[in-house]
C-alpha cells in the first residue's frame, strides 16, 4: 500500500509543487486554506490534471506526464468525499448509493441493501439529499464512495462542515468505519486534531509547496522547521544564539535554553509547545520569572500570554493549564516562575 | 361572426406542427453546443456564444436572408439537397421549421448553458470518481439538476417558434395550407383589409402565448419554495 506523488501545476499567481511517498495507510495534509491540499487530492482523483509530473497508486501510474498517462478519474478507482457531499440532488439516498456500484448487476440489490444497514441509512432510503441531517449526508455519501470498493479514499475536510457536537460523533464513526476499510486514505485538513487523530503520516502545505513530509507523531515532536512548527499549532517560537552542543540563548525570550536535542550550526531558532511548560517554584534552569500579559479562559483550559519579568521587551509566550473545575482560579494557578522541559524545546530551522 | 364559419383552421395546425417539430430541434441542438461550450476554454467559450446567439439578437429577417442564400435552388447547397436527397426547403413546410429551428435555438442554447453553469460541478466530478459514463453523468446527473432551466428554455422556445415571422416569410412564404403560419396569416390578412380573421388570429395567438407564459412560470417556480416579498 503507498501512494507516490510528485507533481507541478502553474495557475495564474499560484503554482502547486507537491512531493511525497506514503507508507502509512492514512496520510493527512495539513495546511492553511488556499495551501493547495484540495488541488492536490484533485490531481490524485483524476479530476484535475497536472502540468507535469508523476502519480503511482499501489504500483499502478494513473498519471505520467513523460509517458503521457493519464487515467481518466473513472479508471483510476479513486473514492473521493467532497466538503459538501456531492451527493446527486434529484436522487434518493438509495438511487445515489446504486450510481457507486461497479461490477455485477445481479448483486447490486442486495450490496446496496447491505451498505444502506453499514451505514445506518435504514428509513432514509427513499429520502431525498436535501431533507437529510449534516451527518445523514456524510454517511450516504461514504456509502456511495465504499460500494464501489476504492483502492484509495480521498476525504476533502469531512467534517468542516459539521458543527461542535455532531463533529466528535461523525469522528468516531469514521473511524470506525475506517477500521474495516483496507485500502488508504488521504485525509485533507486545517485541523492539526484532525490530522493528529487519523493519520500516520502527514505532509504540512504551505502556498501550494510541500514543505515536509513525514511521520505524524514525529513531526509533533521535531517539527525541524519553523514553518511546520507553526503549522501543527506551536505558538511559542523564539530566535537563538547557539551557545555550546546543548544549550542556546533565546534571543526573544531572554534566557539560556537546555535542550535534550543536539544543537546543530544550521539551526535557527527554539519553540516550545504551550501544553509542555510547566509551573515551578524557584529559578533554576531553563526556568523564568512569569509576568501575566493577558489571561484567555476557554472551555477546558487557562490560557495564559506570559513573559519574562526579568528581561526588558522580552516576547510573550502560551502557556496552557488544563481547568480542574470550572470554579478554578486563574490567578491561583499562576506560577512563580516557568520551567521549559529540555525535552521539550525543539530545534527549528 | 359568420366570418369564423368559413375560417381556415390550416395556420393553426401548421403553427403547432412548425413550432413543435422546431423546438425538437432547437432543444437537441441546443444542449448538444451548451454541453460543447461548457467543455470549452473561456475565450474559445465567449466566440462560440457569440456566433450561437446571433439569431437572437439580429433581426430575423437577416436570418431569413440568409437562409434563403443557402437553400436557393440556385446556389450549390440548395441545388445538391434537390438533387441527391430531393429535398426542397424553399416554400416549402421544411423552410418553415428550419427558420422558426434556427431564430428558437438561442434560446434554448442559452438557457440550458446557463441551467448547467448552475449545477455543482462537484456532482459531475463525483459520478466520475464513482465510475459513471460521461453519458451516465450528463443524463442521470446533470440533466435532471438542470431540469427547470431547460424545461423554460424548451418552453421559450416553442413560444419564439411559433411565433416566428420575418425568417420564415422570406424563406417559406405564404402559401395557405402549406407554409401560412398564424404570424403570417396575420400579416396577410391585415395587408388585404380581413380585419376580422386577422383580429381573430390575434385573439389565438395571446391565448396560446399566455399559457406558454404561465407554464414556464409554474414549472421554474416547483420545488422551489419562493418566499414572497412582503
Amino acid at each position: 500500500m503507498a501512494i507516490s506523488v510528485d507533481i507541478k501545476k502553474n495557475f495564474k499567481g499560484f503554482s502547486l509543487q507537491v512531493k511525497f511517498d506514503s507508507t502509512a495507510a492514512a496520510v493527512g495534509f495539513l495546511g492553511a486554506s488556499g495551501s493547495g491540499k484540495s488541488m492536490t487530492l484533485r490531481c490524485i482523483a483524476g479530476i484535475e490534471t497536472p502540468d507535469e509530473g508523476k502519480i503511482v497508486i499501489n504500483g499502478k501510474t494513473v498519471y505520467d506526464s513523460q509517458k503521457k498517462i493519464n487515467l481518466r478519474p473513472q479508471e483510476r478507482r479513486v473514492g473521493y468525499l467532497f466538503q459538501n457531499y456531492a451527493l446527486f440532488p434529484t436522487m434518493t439516498v438509495e438511487e445515489n448509493i446504486r450510481c457507486g456500484f461497479r461490477g455485477d448487476k445481479a448483486v447490486c440489490r442486495e450490496r446496496v441493501a447491505d451498505h444502506i444497514k453499514r451505514y445506518r441509512l435504514e428509513g432514509l432510503e427513499k429520502h431525498y439529499p436535501a431533507q437529510l441531517s449534516g451527518g445523514q449526508q456524510q454517511r450516504a455519501a461514504l456509502a456511495r464512495m465504499m460500494i464501489g470498493e476504492p483502492e484509495v479514499i480521498l476525504l476533502d475536510e469531512p467534517f468542516s462542515a459539521l458543527d461542535g457536537y455532531l463533529k466528535d460523533v461523525m469522528q468516531r464513526e469514521m473511524q470506525d468505519f475506517l477500521k474495516e476499510y483496507p485500502g488508504d486514505m488521504i485525509l485533507v485538513t486545517h485541523s492539526r486534531d484532525e490530522a493528529y487523530k487519523f493519520c500516520g503520516q502527514l505532509m504540512l502545505l504551505k502556498e501550494g509547496k510541500t514543505i515536509i513530509f513525514r511521520d505524524t507523531r514525529e513531526l509533533f515532536q521535531r517539527p525541524v522547521l519553523l514553518e511546520a512548527a507553526r503549522l501543527t499549532g506551536c505558538k511559542n517560537y523564539t530566535g537563538i544564539e547557539i551557545l555550546d552542543r546543548h544549550h542556546v540563548y533565546a534571543v526573544d525570550w531572554g534566557m539560556c535554553l537546555h535542550t535534550e536535542q543536539e544543537v546543530t550550526p544550521d539551526v535557527m531558532f527554539a519553540g516550545i509547545r504551550g501544553h509542555w511548560m510547566r509551573p515551578a517554584k524557584e529559578k533554576g534552569e531553563n526556568c523564568f520569572p512569569v509576568e501575566l500579559v493577558e489571561y484567555i479562559e476557554t472551555t477546558f483550559e487557562h490560557q495564559y500570554v506570559v513573559k519574562n519579568k526579568e528581561q526588558e521587551g522580552a516576547s510573550p509566550l502560551w502557556w496552557m493549564c488544563p481547568k480542574s473545575s470550572f470554579a478554578s482560579d486563574p490567578e491561583e494557578h499562576l506560577p512563580e516562575y516557568l520551567y521549559l522541559p529540555p525535552e521539550h524545546v525543539m530545534l527549528l530551522k | 361572426m359568420e366570418f369564423l364559419q368559413e375560417i381556415n383552421w390550416s395556420p393553426l395546425w401548421i403553427s403547432l406542427k412548425t413550432g413543435a417539430v422546431a423546438t425538437v430541434i432547437a432543444f437537441l441542438a441546443g444542449l448538444f453546443f451548451a454541453n460543447l461550450a461548457m467543455k470549452l476554454r473561456p475565450a474559445a467559450r465567449g466566440i462560440l456564444d457569440g456566433i450561437l446567439t446571433m439569431p437572437l439578437v439580429l433581426p430575423p429577417t437577416v436570418a431569413g436572408f440568409f437562409l434563403l442564400i443557402l437553400f436557393s435552388l440556385k446556389r450549390p447547397f440548395g441545388s445538391f439537397l434537390l438533387e441527391n436527397f430531393d429535398i426542397k426547403v424553399v416554400q416549402t413546410w421544411k423552410g418553415c421549421v428550419i427558420a422558426a429551428a434556427v431564430i428558437a435555438f438561442p434560446l434554448m442554447y442559452r438557457n440550458a448553458r446557463a441551467a448547467f453553469e448552475q449545477v455543482d460541478v462537484n456532482l459531475r466530478y463525483a459520478g466520475q470518481t464513482l465510475g459513471m459514463s460521461d453519458r451516465q453523468i450528463f443524463w442521470k446527473v446533470i440533466m435532471p439538476a438542470a431540469g427547470p432551466g431547460i424545461a423554460s428554455g424548451t418552453v421559450l422556445a416553442f413560444a419564439r417558434a411559433i411565433g416566428e415571422y420575418g425568417a420564415t416569410s422570406m424563406l417559406a412564404g405564404n402559401i395557405l395550407g402549406k407554409t401560412r403560419t398564424i404570424s403570417v396569416a396575420i400579416a396577410s390578412e391585415t395587408a388585404a383589409g380581413n380585419y376580422d380573421t386577422a383580429g381573430f388570429w390575434v385573439a389565438v395567438i395571446l391565448i396560446l402565448s399566455f399559457v406558454i407564459v404561465a407554464a414556464i412560470n409554474i414549472i421554474s417556480g416547483r420545488g422551489m419554495k419562493t418566499r414572497r416579498w412582503i
